[in-house]
């Protein structure tokens, strides 16, 4: 299980959001490998990911930018909710 | 995981920003006050934005205002701004904003120990607000769990 998490720079938003995805990973017992990557990258980095996670704003801009694949992109509204990262993580891949 | 320090010159409370633009720039400022960056590095945290949107606004009240390694970096740093009357930075969600990280990292590596560091910080619910109503660098070296006088 590859999961990628997404920014624009690829810096500290696309890292806090690896941080705490790893957390409730880890919390919900579901074995998968996180990455960070900034939207330059994405396409190589999601190649064989099953979950992109980015924020809201930049979902329109990684869908584009990842073209034919067939990861799915999970909107993250609060990067630091633990709770509400849990139940999307859970719902596409419990 | 080592957040970088948070001397008093990277803090500025209760700040009047007319926009985001104004409140990105204290950020910088902060941060060049502690020898951290070059003032260009503030513009160039205003560039992500202009050119990605507001999705640094990454929770509820929080920017996380930062932009790639490069040369106006003399070293990692962390800045905080909270601003007096709050502003849109146009995300969808978590507007309006009332504080302000600066981030600044010279390579790829040691940022990812800071972030996580961060992340943990804030893992506490109600971290920004108490960062928003802080009164002192001392206070929001508190609540970011940073030693005093760091």
């Amino acid at each position: 299980m590859r999961i990628v998490a997404v920014c624009g720079a690829g810096i500290g938003t696309s890292a806090i959001l690896k941080v705490n995805a790893e957390r409730v990973l880890d919390r919900l017992g579901i074995d998968a490998e996180v990455s960070a990557s900034d939207l330059e990258g994405v396409a190589r980095a999601a190649s064989d990911a099953q979950v992109i996670l980015t924020s809201t704003e930049l979902a329109a801009a990684v869908r584009r930018a990842i073209g034919r694949n067939y990861a799915e992109i999970v909107e993250v509204r609060n990067f630091l909710d633990l709770d509400e990262l849990a139940v999307l993580l859970e719902r596409s891949l419990g | 995981m080592i957040l970088p320090p948070l001397p008093d010159e990277a803090v500025a409370l209760r700040v009047h920003a007319a926009d985001w633009r104004a409140a990105v720039r204290e950020a910088g400022r902060a941060l060049t006050r502690a020898g951290a960056v070059r003032i260009e590095y503030a513009e160039r945290m205003i560039s992500v934005i202009d050119e990605f949107g507001a999705y640094v606004v990454i929770a509820p009240g929080l920017a996380l205002a930062h932009a790639r390694p490069g040369p106006d970096v003399l070293h990692e740093g962390l800045s905080v701004v909270t601003l007096a009357e709050p502003v849109a930075f146009g995300h969808p969600h978590n507007d309006p904003v009332r504080v302000i990280v600066g981030l600044a990292v010279a390579n790829a590596e040691e940022h990812v120990a800071s972030v996580a560091a961060l992340a943990n910080a804030f893992n506490d619910h109600d971290a920004v607000e108490r960062l928003a109503a802080a009164a002192s660098a001392d206070e929001v070296r508190a609540i970011l769990g940073l030693e005093a006088g760091r």
